[in-house]
C-alpha cells in the first residue's frame, strides 16, 4: 500500500496534464459555442443582457417547447444575409485562388533555395506577420485611397490621368487579404516543396517531359497536402473576415462577418448576431473538420 | 542543390518581399512627415511622436495592452505546453480526438464567432466585461498557437533522452525538468512572443470582451482610423514595429545560441 500511495498520487498528478487544457478549452471554447447555438434560438428583448433567455438551467424541460426559430425565419427571408453569405464564400474562394497564384511561386523559390539562405527566407515571410494586422490594413488605405500613394506613382508615370477608385471596392478587399493572409499559403506550402527530392523533376526531365509537364505532373501532385493545408487556413478566416472589409471594403462590400458585428454593436440585436455565427459556423464546420485531419496527419507524418 | 538563385525564382522572391514590406515601409516613412496629409510630404519632423507622448489615451490603452499581452501570453504559454504535452506524450486518451478538435478549431475560427461565443459565456456566467474577460478571452485563443508551436518541437526531438532518464531512474516530473524542458524551450519562448504579439494584436476578439476602463490599443487605433488617417496612428504604428523587430531578432539570435549550445552538449 505505501507503494500504491505515491505512484497513484503520480498518476493523479500525470493525469493533469491533459486534464487541465482540456477543461479549460471546454470550459472557453466549447460551452460558449453552445451558448451561441441557445442564444440565437431565443427572442430580442428591449434590455441588458439584450434577449431573453431560452432556459435558465433549472428548466431543461421547457426547452423544446419554448424555442423558436424566428432569427433563422428573418434571416432566411431577409436577401442581405443571403447576398452577405453567398458574396462572403465567393470572395473567400477567390482569395484563396489568388493566394495559391501568389503563393506558389514564392514557396517554390524559397524552396529551391540555396540551403543556407532559407532560415532568412522564412523569417522575412514571418516577419510581417508578427506586425499588427490592424496597422498593415491600415497602411493600404494610404495606398489605395484616391489621392494616395498608387495613384501618385501611377499618374507621375503617366499611366493614368485620372485617380483610379480602389478604396472603398472589392478589389481592395482582395489586396488586404492577400497581403494579410499571405504567410499562411506560403508556410505550409514550402513545407511540403522543401521535402520534395529535385531528383524526380529531374527525372521526368530526362524523360524528355517539357518543364511545365514536369512541374503539373510531379511537383503539384506531391505539394498538395501543403496547397491543402495552406488554402483551408486561408478560406476559413477569410469567409468570417471583418477588419478587412470594414476597411477597405466601403459599405458596398457585403461580409456576413461584418454583418455579425453591425448586428451586434450597431443593432445590439444579440440574438440575431448569434443566428448570423452560427449560419458561418454551420458554412465553416466541414472545412475546420478537414483542416484537423490535414494537421492531425501532418503531425503524425512527422513522428 | 544549387547554390544561386534561378532568374525566375530570384523575380518571384524579390517581387513578394516588395509587396510584403513596401506597405509597411511607407508607414514607417509617414511617420516621420511634417505634414498632416499622410500621403503628402511636408518634410522630416518628428513632431507626431511628440503628440502622441501627450495622448493620454492612446497611452493608457497602451499600457492596458501590454498588462494584457503580458499575462494570457503567460497563462497560454503554461496551457498551451500542458496541452502539446498531451497530444504528444500521452497515446491514446477518452476523448482525444474532441481534445484536437478543440486545439485546431480555435485556429481557424473566425475571430468574430470566438468574439461573440465568450461575451455570450461571460454574461452567461456573469462576469463583468473588462480586463479579464478579455484576458481569458485572449489566453483561450492564443494557448491553441503555443500548443501547435510546442507540439512540433516535442515531435520532432530524440525521444531516447527522455527514456535514458526515465531508465536511468529518473521520476517523470525530474525528467521532463531536466531533459524535456531545456530541449523544449526555444519553442516555449517562441510561443510565449507569438501569444504575447496577437494579444497586443487583437481587434475583434477585445472589442466584443472589453469594458469600461479595458480600452485596448488596437480598438483605439481602429476608431481614430475609422474617422480617416491619422499621422499620430503611423507614429504608434512605427513604435509597435520597432519593439516587435527588436523581440522577434533577440529572440532569433537567442534560439540560435540555444540551439548551438545544445548542440555542443550533445558531442
Amino acid at each position: 500500500m505505501n507503494v500504491a500511495g505515491p505512484s497513484r498520487g503520480r498518476r493523479a498528478a500525470a493525469a493533469l496534464v491533459p486534464a487541465i487544457p482540456y477543461l479549460w478549452l471546454t470550459l472557453l471554447f466549447l460551452v460558449p459555442l453552445l451558448i451561441v447555438i441557445k442564444i440565437s434560438l431565443s427572442d430580442t428583448a428591449v434590455a441588458q443582457p439584450p434577449y431573453r433567455p431560452v432556459f435558465d438551467g433549472s428548466r431543461w424541460s421547457g426547452f423544446f417547447s419554448e424555442l423558436d426559430f424566428d432569427n433563422f425565419a428573418l434571416l432566411a427571408a431577409d436577401e442581405l444575409y443571403w447576398v452577405a453569405t453567398l458574396s462572403s464564400l465567393r470572395i473567400a474562394l477567390v482569395s484563396t485562388v489568388l493566394l495559391l497564384i501568389a503563393g506558389f511561386p514564392i514557396a517554390y523559390a524559397m524552396a529551391r533555395a540555396p540551403v543556407a539562405w532559407r532560415p532568412l527566407l522564412i523569417a522575412l515571410i514571418i516577419l510581417p506577420f508578427w506586425t499588427s494586422f490592424l496597422i498593415r490594413i491600415y497602411a493600404w488605405v494610404a495606398i489605395l485611397k484616391p489621392e494616395g500613394f498608387l495613384n501618385q506613382a501611377l499618374m507621375g508615370l503617366g499611366l493614368i490621368t485620372e485617380p483610379l477608385q480602389v478604396l472603398n471596392t472589392e478589389t481592395a478587399v482582395y489586396v488586404g487579404i492577400l497581403y494579410a493572409y499571405l504567410p499562411f499559403m506560403v508556410l505550409p506550402l514550402y513545407a511540403t516543396l522543401e521535402k520534395i527530392d529535385p531528383a524526380l523533376v529531374e527525372a521526368a526531365l530526362d524523360l524528355g517531359s517539357p518543364p511545365w509537364r514536369a512541374f503539373w505532373a510531379v511537383t503539384v501532385p506531391l505539394s498538395l497536402p501543403g496547397i491543402v493545408a495552406g488554402s483551408l487556413l486561408c478560406f476559413i478566416p477569410a469567409v468570417g473576415e471583418f477588419v478587412i472589409p470594414d476597411l477597405l471594403g466601403g459599405s458596398e462590400t457585403l461580409m456576413i462577418g461584418r454583418q455579425l458585428w453591425s448586428e451586434f454593436f450597431s443593432n445590439r440585436d444579440w440574438p440575431l448576431a448569434s443566428a448570423v455565427a452560427l449560419v458561418l459556423l454551420v458554412l465553416l464546420v466541414v472545412p475546420i473538420v478537414l483542416y484537423r485531419e490535414v494537421e492531425a496527419r501532418r503531425v503524425e507524418a512527422q513522428r | 542543390m544549387s547554390r544561386r538563385f534561378s532568374l525566375f525564382n530570384a523575380t518571384s522572391l524579390a517581387l513578394g518581399f516588395a509587396f510584403l514590406y513596401l506597405p509597411i515601409l511607407l508607414l514607417v516613412l509617414y511617420s516621420f512627415n511634417e505634414s498632416r496629409l499622410v500621403t503628402v510630404w511636408g518634410g522630416f519632423s518628428v513632431r507626431w511622436y511628440r503628440a502622441l507622448l501627450r495622448n493620454e489615451a492612446l497611452m493608457d490603452a497602451a499600457w492596458i495592452t501590454l498588462r494584457i499581452g503580458l499575462l494570457s501570453a503567460m497563462l497560454a504559454t503554461l496551457l498551451g505546453t500542458l496541452a502539446a504535452l498531451a497530444l504528444t506524450r500521452y497515446g491514446r486518451f477518452p476523448g482525444k480526438a474532441l481534445f484536437t478538435g478543440l486545439i485546431y478549431a480555435p485556429l481557424v475560427m473566425p475571430e468574430v464567432i470566438t468574439g461573440l461565443a465568450l461575451l455570450l459565456f461571460f454574461v452567461a456566467v456573469d462576469l463583468d466585461r473588462g480586463f479579464l474577460t478579455v484576458t481569458l478571452a485572449h489566453t483561450t485563443v492564443t494557448m491553441c498557437f503555443v500548443t501547435v508551436v510546442v507540439q512540433a518541437r516535442l515531435v520532432a526531438f530524440d525521444r531516447s533522452l527522455e527514456e535514458a532518464a526515465m531508465d536511468l531512474g529518473a521520476p517523470p516530473l525530474r525528467t521532463f525538468f531536466s531533459i524535456t524542458l531545456p530541449l523544449i524551450s526555444p519553442s516555449v519562448v517562441a510561443g510565449f512572443l507569438l501569444a504575447f504579439t496577437l494579444s497586443l494584436d487583437d481587434l475583434v476578439i477585445a472589442n466584443f470582451n472589453t469594458g469600461p476602463g479595458a480600452t485596448t490599443l488596437p480598438i483605439r487605433i481602429y476608431s481614430q482610423v475609422r474617422l480617416g488617417l491619422s499621422p499620430e496612428v503611423n507614429a504608434a504604428s512605427t513604435i509597435l514595429i520597432g519593439i516587435v523587430a527588436v523581440g522577434v531578432t533577440a529572440a532569433t539570435l537567442l534560439s540560435k545560441r540555444s540551439v548551438l549550445r545544445s548542440r555542443r552538449n550533445a558531442h
